[in-house]
């Protein structure tokens, strides 16, 4: 049985859904620890979840 | 993928990157570059000053630490001649006190002096009128007493027994 | 306040406009579904027109508000001609001795009655000509370029007669030195970053401009094309590899501190690595900004489709958040490429301290 692609893709927006949603709950919880240091902690997050972001998307549009 | 690839359009690669790369070094010449420089001589101007600033509130300590020494050692300075002149003033008071004394003291002895000899003088006069007087009493008395005999006789003796009295 | 009431009118009339080109459409449910569908696609498609808006008369004719821009092909030499001639498509364009039409948005050479062959997957099979129209894109870009020209140059002028930065450059000089101190600086190092300050900035604002006008109902959409975001990786790839230090070399093909076997396996991943990164940065950006026209437009569009009070207004209070949403990932794409750009120009000129085990 051949599975469609779409499945694929859905496998794969669940798989980097769940990682920014990770990143952005430790984000919160740093920040929570470190008010101070939230700037920093900020753009680390962006760019984890870009980085995730990116990835889902190719291998989103490569399906 | 195949849709992506489907998709891309030549011509519009090829004006993206004429007008983007051209974008850059246009802004690069006009814009960036004198923004970045302005804003850069700004943050050196800026930084200068604050320096410059600092400097000067440590100079201004530096002098004022100066100030607060050289008021101290004026206020001594003028302690210790405050002093100097109390015990000058003191100094003086006393060499002026006992030369004062001394010469009170020079004055009374010399007035004493003074009396004593006018009082022997005055005594030596004293004496010398009385004697006169007691001669010229002496001589009306004997003279009055000579003419009588008896009465010379008395008195001699009298006089006589004065004079080992005296 | 009056001038902030006037900014929210202009603003909210910005927002209605797209709903009232929609309007004017007629038809049965599935017709309406159909044509929202089409409508959208055709709205991510480059168009050799600047149109602001079409319509259909009660006639059935179909009517289009814009204008013509210029059709630049090299096809036995250069043709240049007027976009108004393709009719949308829907008649043949005689220009010289050839003839061109229109199919699906694309322009395709045919014979004189405007034949389209298609193969078994309804591809068109006829020829293609080297295309370098200045097409609905070409000239957004070219607008946004000479806007990005003309407030950057007046904010520099002004440095000349103050210090202090007066008018627009009080609001852009902020990001300026944000683009400076929060992305190039600690990316890329004190050292080197005034090198590539010209192209972050540029990236970032063009950028930007480019998505906030994608929100604007011009119905422009630039950055959701795959050959946009791909030359701007392209440039960011090249400049990455351009001015690499030894030490990037190194590390991708003869890493430090690794087992010698390790390193053979190692250097094609690490090649290939350098090749995914602007890879990303060219998806990330055109499919982010491809997601949120879709979405948006299919929320606006659903107010058709409801067609009752309820439904019809939470889909436009639907589309209304999510208007806002997509100004802030307008600005988000943005800095994430310039920042990621700026991480990669960093990995480029860094320079290890091999002392240490890696």
């Amino acid at each position: 049985m051949e599975i469609p692609s779409i499945v694929g893709a859905g496998l794969i927006v669940i798989g980097a859904g769940l990682g920014i949603g990770r990143i952005g709950g430790s984000a919160m919880e740093a920040i929570a620890r470190q008010p101070e240091a939230s700037g920093k902690i900020q753009t680390a997050m962006l760019i984890a979840a870009a980085l995730i972001e990116g990835i889902g998307f190719a291998a989103l549009f490569a399906g | 993928m195949e849709k992506l690839i489907e998709q891309f359009s030549l011509g519009l690669f090829f004006w993206q990157l004429l007008l983007f790369v051209g974008l850059v070094l246009l802004l690069k010449k006009f814009a960036w570059k004198p923004i970045l420089d302005a804003v850069e001589a700004r943050e050196s101007d800026i930084k200068e000053a604050i320096s410059a600033a600092a400097d000067a509130k440590k100079d201004m300590e530096n002098l004022q630490a100066d100030n607060q020494k050289l008021l101290k050692e004026a206020r001594a300075e003028r302690e210790a001649m405050l002093k100097e002149a109390r015990e000058l003033k003191n100094n003086m008071i006393e060499s002026a006190k006992s030369e004062a004394q001394e010469e009170a003291s020079k004055l009374v002895a010399q007035a004493q002096a003074a009396i004593e000899s006018e009082k022997k003088a005055a005594i030596a006069d004293l004496k010398s009128v009385v004697g006169e007087l007691s001669i010229s009493i002496a001589e009306k008395v004997l003279r009055e007493e000579l003419t009588d005999k008896a009465k010379q006789e008395k008195l001699v003796e009298s006089m006589l027994d004065n004079a080992t009295l005296n | 306040m009056r001038s902030k009431l006037t900014v929210r009118l202009i603003a909210l009339l910005f927002f209605l406009l797209p709903f009232l080109s929609i309007a004017g459409e007629k038809g049965t449910e599935t017709d309406i579904k159909s044509e929202i569908k089409a409508y959208i696609q055709h709205h991510l498609e480059d168009t050799y027109d600047f149109g602001f808006y079409s319509y259909t008369t009660d006639e059935g004719v179909h009517k289009y508000k814009g204008f013509p821009l210029p059709v630049i092909l090299w096809d036995n030499g250069l043709q240049v001609f007027s976009s108004s001639k393709l009719h949308h498509g829907e008649s043949v364009a005689h220009v010289g001795d050839a003839y061109y039409k229109l199919d699906h948005g694309k322009l395709y050479k045919t014979d004189a009655e405007g034949t389209i062959n298609y193969d078994e997957y309804h591809h068109a099979t006829n020829v293609k000509p080297l295309d370098f129209s200045i097409t609905k894109n070409v000239f957004t870009i070219m607008m946004v370029s000479l806007l990005l020209l003309i407030v950057f140059s007046r904010m520099a002028k002004k440095y000349k007669t103050s210090a202090l930065p007066s008018g627009v450059a009080r609001i852009l000089e902020p990001i300026v030195l944000y683009v400076r101190d929060d992305i190039a600086i600690p990316n890329i190092g004190k050292k080197h970053y005034k090198r590539y300050m010209s192209y972050l900035l540029t990236v970032f604002f063009f950028i930007w401009t480019i998505n906030l006008l994608g929100l604007t109902p011009l119905g422009i959409n630039v950055t959701n094309n795959i050959a946009v975001t791909f030359c701007l990786a392209l440039l960011t790839y090249l400049i990455t590899t351009f001015t690499a230090k030894k030490d990037y070399w190194m590390h991708i093909f003869w890493m430090p501190g690794v087992p010698k076997l390790m390193r053979l396996v190692l250097a094609p991943i690490e090649l290939l690595g350098t090749l995914i990164k602007p890879f990303s940065l060219m998806i990330r950006l055109y499919a982010n900004i491809t997601a949120g026209h879709i979405v948006l437009m299919s929320l606006i569009g659903l107010m058709f489709i409801f067609k009752s009070w309820l439904g019809s207004s939470l889909s436009f209070v639907l589309a209304f958040g999510l208007g806002i949403l997509e100004l802030l990932v307008a600005a988000l794409q943005a800095y994430i490429f310039t920042m990621l750009s700026a991480l990669y120009f960093g990995s480029a000129v860094e320079e290890h301290d091999h002392d240490h085990a890696h």
